[in-house]
């Protein structure tokens, strides 16, 4: 909300300046958002009046004037204006002025006639951002020779606070004045309102026919009115200084109204209406046009105000086109009225509106202003157009006016929240310059929260109200005290820390990217994925869930492969999300993306490119971590987006636990990738399993150490002759390692040699040749029964 | 046995004149050995007399003790001449740098989350997550913000049906911790939230740290303390000024919005504070006995605080980040920064 602080100043006027009392409403709750100055730098203008006027000699659109202004002498003028006119009061840049942009005003001869000043626009005086189509015309009153900026209080600042949604009481200059009042405990006080005398009968029937929305409706008849009378330009300029722009004097009025009350107020033109106004809910597919042009179709849920051929309004939101004043109205019949808030809340915004009016609705307007504001507004009416006013109509139902409510703030209550002793009669007189009505209650206080604090209702809000005016700062600082228990750890868990910090030691930079891609990103990696769509995504690029980890790491490829870094290392952790929305799985995974030289570009690194078996280790590396590396294992499988003869998917304790695999050729066509790229994804809950370490004694006895060569089919994978052999090898293998794969020269076409070193070693005992030998022949038999494999020759 | 002398001069020469360790060794041998020419001498011994025996040996194994030393001596000088030429020859440019793989780096976010969470888990904090599809109940009605209420407009929700959508704060963890828990409780909650919002200064996604504390007798000073503290240790600086502003939040009451003295012209009015020398930087308050009750925790005996951040907004303020965006390019020459 925008407003003027002299206008504020009116009401109530502390002895701070500009900044201290916006650096005071700020601390209050009020942010100030902004300071501005309600005109631009200018000097030497004064009002000055017309007194002659004639065609200039030597060109058809200027007028040759001569000006008083003040000075004694009559001032000759070339004015270009097509409105200027004898006998106007006028703003008046005298030789010497400057106008804004460091304009000066000097003497000249505009087409060989003499000009010594300027009479100003109101957009040459930075009154408007337009440009005026002619010079800006002053109230006949204004006293020639006056200094314009004062005549005019520019000397002002528009103040613009940025409210929070709880303090619709502060959308006025009565609301503002009054917490300004409350923070330096002085008075407020605005204009006398007065009820204005009927002069008469004439009226126009109200019916409620939607209590609960709108309890209470006023309204009344005031004919005669002259909207072509031209606004003052003090109401003007006050509108201006708030952010409103100047209409005609009606739709001023209620503006003016609505910025000094906190009302919104609407006017029809009483001759365009039938019958009586009706206030109901809207019949589903009924159709209004907007004062803004646009026809909506209404839905049940809305209120609208009616007369008897149909809706006229959207109550509390915005005005109808066709019942609205215009140029011709004699007659208006003027609507004060209070909407609840839930009535209002949410409607604007469900038909793409948002108006000063429903702004003040949803967060509630005083419901005892319904009547005062028709005052107001009626007399300032009468005052600009004429016109007499009927007798106000009211349609009132008590029982769904906003109920009272009555609060008990308990002195010890405060004081514990606070961890402070507040003065008493302070406290009382917080509450009461807020216009709470506070009754004592022994050493607490019982109030009734007044009618325009819809946000006050339970004993913590008035403990905010207290803290608040008293100051946030000037209240205690204090550590809480907690005792030091202490809790239990798993330590076979690992941290999501600890498995991040493994990957970056491997080298791979952490990304995040975002859990909403591009459908057809998703789609061309994960043709079979299911996720839930946003309804209401920012672009239909962010517009599906991840299903993976994937699309986000091949964008962040994609991105560096285009900015010239081509060896990209990128992991990330985050949930990813399967499943229609009833049978929604968010799991934690971990994945990783590698692409380029498996080293970094130097002296001594082999050009080689990264391969399966880099990330292999990679995530190898970080199953290690947890020191249960038995509980994996990497299973030859298919999966969309990746190489069907490089991807593997992984199993925990044999549960399907994510995936890794060189990107499918075809995909990377698909996505103009200009790089291999190896991939996995792991569940997170997998990985950070691990195990608590179990000492073993050590054995003194000599190890033993056999090597076997096999010759296996091509397609053999190794983990079959790695697994056939530990089931075969007996309970004191040690160890098992594979020392060499070999294809080529001495092997046969279509077959591998696989080399493996078993150890093996008895915890109590020397285990004998024999034995060993027997173990390696049952490995050898089993192997070439189950896999058909050769030991090699 | 009078050519003892000469037998020790010429020796000596020869070790003297010894080029190698082995050369050294073969002297050893012929002088010294078993077999060797000095041995030889002492053999000699037994056709002397009686009377000359004992001035003989003495001689002999003098000469055998001298020669003994000076073939030490000798290998002691070849060994070290041997070993600084290896040592010359063995010597590489240590200024080449290091082999193997490059060190890869954490996200600033993710920097800066571990050390929110570390300042908090190291007093007493846990650490809580929970889902980022939420429903309207977790995300919105158990911290009183009803539907059609005005606060729903203040965070622009990402739905995907008329109740699921995703959370636009990490506030539903607080609300599944207290209803699952006991007070008293002390948690942050990290995680990725979301708003529909996209522009210079906003993500649609970004990341909330948020913290409640819920115990007997806590106080709104409980509150200013721990946010204090808070910042001065995240910026690192003791004397960090902190403000708190009245502000509005549905779950707390009272709520304040956290300031701090402009980090970047410490307080003195810069771009980044929009010359106000203040840079808002957090929210917080105390828990609305609403949520209280919707958590079914006792609101007399009970009271508590909670506060929330945004990561990269800390993580930009602390380590100079000037545009927002660049926290999810993934931009590698951005990345490396942090590492």
């Amino acid at each position: 909300m925008k407003f003027s602080e002299q206008w504020l100043r009116e009401w109530v006027s502390p002895q701070l300046d500009t900044q201290a009392m916006a650096d005071q409403i700020t601390m209050a709750g009020l942010e100030v958002d902004a300071i501005e100055a309600v005109a631009a730098e200018f000097s030497g203008v004064v009002v000055a009046e017309v007194l002659s006027k004639e065609k200039h000699p030597g060109a058809d659109k200027l007028n040759v004037c001569t000006v008083d202004d003040g000075s004694g002498e009559p001032v000759q003028v070339v004015c270009g204006a097509p409105n200027v006119d004898v006998g106007q009061k006028v703003p008046f840049a005298q030789v010497g002025g400057v106008l804004p942009g460091d304009f000066k005003i000097k003497k000249a001869k505009l087409r060989g006639v003499e000009s010594r000043g300027m009479i100003c626009s109101a957009s040459e005086l930075g009154l408007e951002e337009e440009t005026s189509p002619g010079i800006l015309v002053l109230s006949a009153v204004a006293p020639v020779g006056a200094d314009f900026r004062e005549f005019m209080h520019l000397n002002d600042m528009t103040i613009e606070v940025d409210l929070t949604p709880n303090r619709g009481d502060c959308l006025s200059i009565k609301g503002l004045s009054r917490e300004v009042g409350v923070l330096n405990r002085l008075a407020v006080s605005g204009p006398a309102i007065a009820s204005v005398s009927t002069e008469i009968d004439d009226s126009f029937a109200v019916s409620v026919e939607a209590p609960e929305q709108c309890p209470r409706y006023m309204g009344r008849i005031i004919k005669g009115v002259n909207v072509k009378a031209e606004t003052p330009l003090w109401m003007v300029e006050r509108l201006r200084r708030s952010g409103v722009r100047s209409i005609d004097p009606v739709v001023d009025v209620t503006n003016y109204v609505m910025l000094e009350l906190g009302q919104p107020l609407h006017a029809f033109d009483r001759d365009n209406l039938q019958g009586g106004m009706v206030i109901r809910m809207a019949t589903p597919g009924e159709r209004l046009t907007l004062l803004d042009g646009h026809e909506v179709s209404l839905r049940p849920e809305t209120l609208v105000i009616a007369d008897h051929s149909g809706p006229l309004a959207m109550a509390g939101v915005m005005g109808g086109e066709n019942s609205g004043v215009n140029e011709n109205t004699q007659t208006i019949f003027l609507e004060s009225a209070f909407f609840t808030p839930l009535a209002i809340a949410g409607q604007a915004r469900s038909y793409g509106l948002h108006t000063d009016a429903s702004h003040r609705f949803e967060r509630g307007v005083d419901p005892q202003l319904t009547p005062i504001a028709v005052e107001r507004a009626t007399q300032l009416l009468i005052d600009i157009c004429g016109g007499q006013a009927g007798p106000v109509v009211e349609a009132l139902s008590v029982k769904h006016m906003p109920e009272e409510r009555s609060i008990l703030l308990r002195s010890a209550r405060l004081e514990q929240a606070l961890s402070k002793t507040l003065d008493s009669d302070d406290v009382t007189d917080i509450l009461q310059r807020l216009g709470l009505d506070v009754s004592i209650q022994g050493a607490d206080w019982a109030v009734t929260a007044p009618t325009w604090r819809f946000d006050l209702a339970i004993e913590e809000d008035l403990i905010e109200e207290v803290a608040r005016i008293h100051g946030y700062n000037n209240l205690p600082v204090r550590r809480p005290a907690a005792r030091l228990a202490l809790r239990s750890s798993d330590e076979a868990k690992l941290t999501q820390s600890q498995l991040r910090r493994q990957m970056v030691a491997r080298g791979f930079q952490e990304a995040i990217t975002y859990s909403f891609v591009a459908p057809e990103l998703q789609a061309t990696l994960l043709p079979d994925a299911v996720t839930p769509v946003l309804a209401n995504p920012i672009s239909a690029d962010l517009s599906v869930m991840r299903a993976s980890l994937f699309p986000g790491l091949v964008r962040a490829m994609e991105y560096n492969l285009n900015r010239q870094q081509t060896r990209v290392r990128l992991f990330e952790t985050g949930l990813v999300f399967n499943g229609e929305l009833d049978a929604l799985s968010q799991v934690p995974m971990l994945g990783a993306l590698v692409c380029g030289p498996r080293e970094a570009e130097g002296w001594s690194g082999a050009k080689d490119r990264v391969d399966f078996y880099d990330l292999k280790g990679d995530l190898e590396s970080v199953i290690a971590l947890g020191g249960e590396a038995d509980a994996w294992r990497f299973e030859p499988a298919e999966h969309p987006a990746l190489h069907p003869g490089q991807s593997a998917q992984l199993l925990h304790n044999g549960e399907p636990a994510g995936w890794i695999g060189t990107l499918h050729p075809q995909v990377r066509a698909t996505l103009g990738l200009k790089m291999d790229a190896v991939l996995f994804e792991v569940r997170l809950d997998a990985l950070s399993q691990g195990r608590v370490p179990a000492f073993e004694p050590l054995s003194r006895f000599p190890e033993v150490r056999r090597d076997l060569a096999f010759i296996l089919n091509e397609s053999t994978p190794v983990q079959a002759l790695l697994d056939c052999a530990k089931q075969q090898a007996g309970e004191y293998l040690q160890d098992i390692k594979l020392f060499d794969v070999y294809s080529g020269k001495g092997v046969a076409e279509g077959h591998k040699s696989i080399a493996l070193g078993l150890t093996w070693q008895h915890p109590s005992r020397t285990l004998n040749d024999e034995e060993i030998n027997q173990l390696v022949d049952s490995i050898v038999t089993q192997v070439r029964v189950k896999l058909d494999a050769e030991l090699r020759g | 046995m009078d050519h003892l002398p000469t037998l020790v001069s010429e020796a000596r020469d020869a070790i003297q004149a010894a080029q190698s360790v082995a050369a050294l060794d073969e002297l050893r041998v012929r002088y010294l050995g078993k077999k060797g020419e000095v041995t030889a001498l002492l053999k000699g011994l037994g056709k002397l007399s009686a009377e000359e025996r004992p001035a003989a040996g003495e001689r002999i194994n003098q000469a055998k003790q001298t020669l003994a030393e000076e073939i030490d001596t000798k290998r002691a000088q070849l060994e070290s001449i041997a070993l600084n030429a290896r040592l010359a020859a063995e010597s590489i440019d240590v200024t080449l740098p290091g082999r193997g793989q490059a060190e890869g780096g954490l996200h600033p976010v993710t920097r800066t989350l571990e050390r929110i969470e570390g300042l908090f888990t190291r007093i007493g904090y846990d650490v809580a997550v929970g889902p980022e599809i939420e429903d309207d109940y977790h995300n919105f009605e158990a911290l009183n913000i009803p539907a059609h209420h005005p606060a729903r407009g203040m965070a622009d929700t990402f739905y995907f049906d008329a109740t699921r959508l995703l959370r636009t704060h990490t506030s539903p963890v607080q609300v599944r911790t207290m209803k699952s828990s006991e007070p008293p409780i002390r948690i942050v909650c990290p995680g990725r939230v979301y708003r529909s919002d996209s522009d210079l200064t906003h993500t649609p996604m970004f990341h909330q740290v948020e913290g409640l504390l819920v115990d007997e007798g806590i106080s709104f000073a409980d509150l200013k303390g721990t946010i204090e503290d808070f910042l001065q240790a995240f910026f690192e600086r003791d004397d960090l000024s902190v403000r708190f502003r009245p502000s509005y939040f549905p779950f707390t009451e009272p709520s304040a919005e956290v300031d701090i003295q402009c980090v970047m012209c410490s307080g003195a009015g810069c771009r980044v504070c929009s010359h106000s020398g203040w840079l808002e930087v957090m929210g917080c308050g105390m828990v609305h006995p609403e949520v209280f009750r919707h958590s079914g925790i006792d609101t007399e005996r009970y009271t508590g605080f909670a506060f929330g951040m945004g990561a990269e907004r800390l993580a930009m303020l602390r380590y100079g980040v000037n545009d927002l965006r660049l926290f999810f390019e993934n931009d590698l020459r951005f990345l490396r920064q942090f590492a």
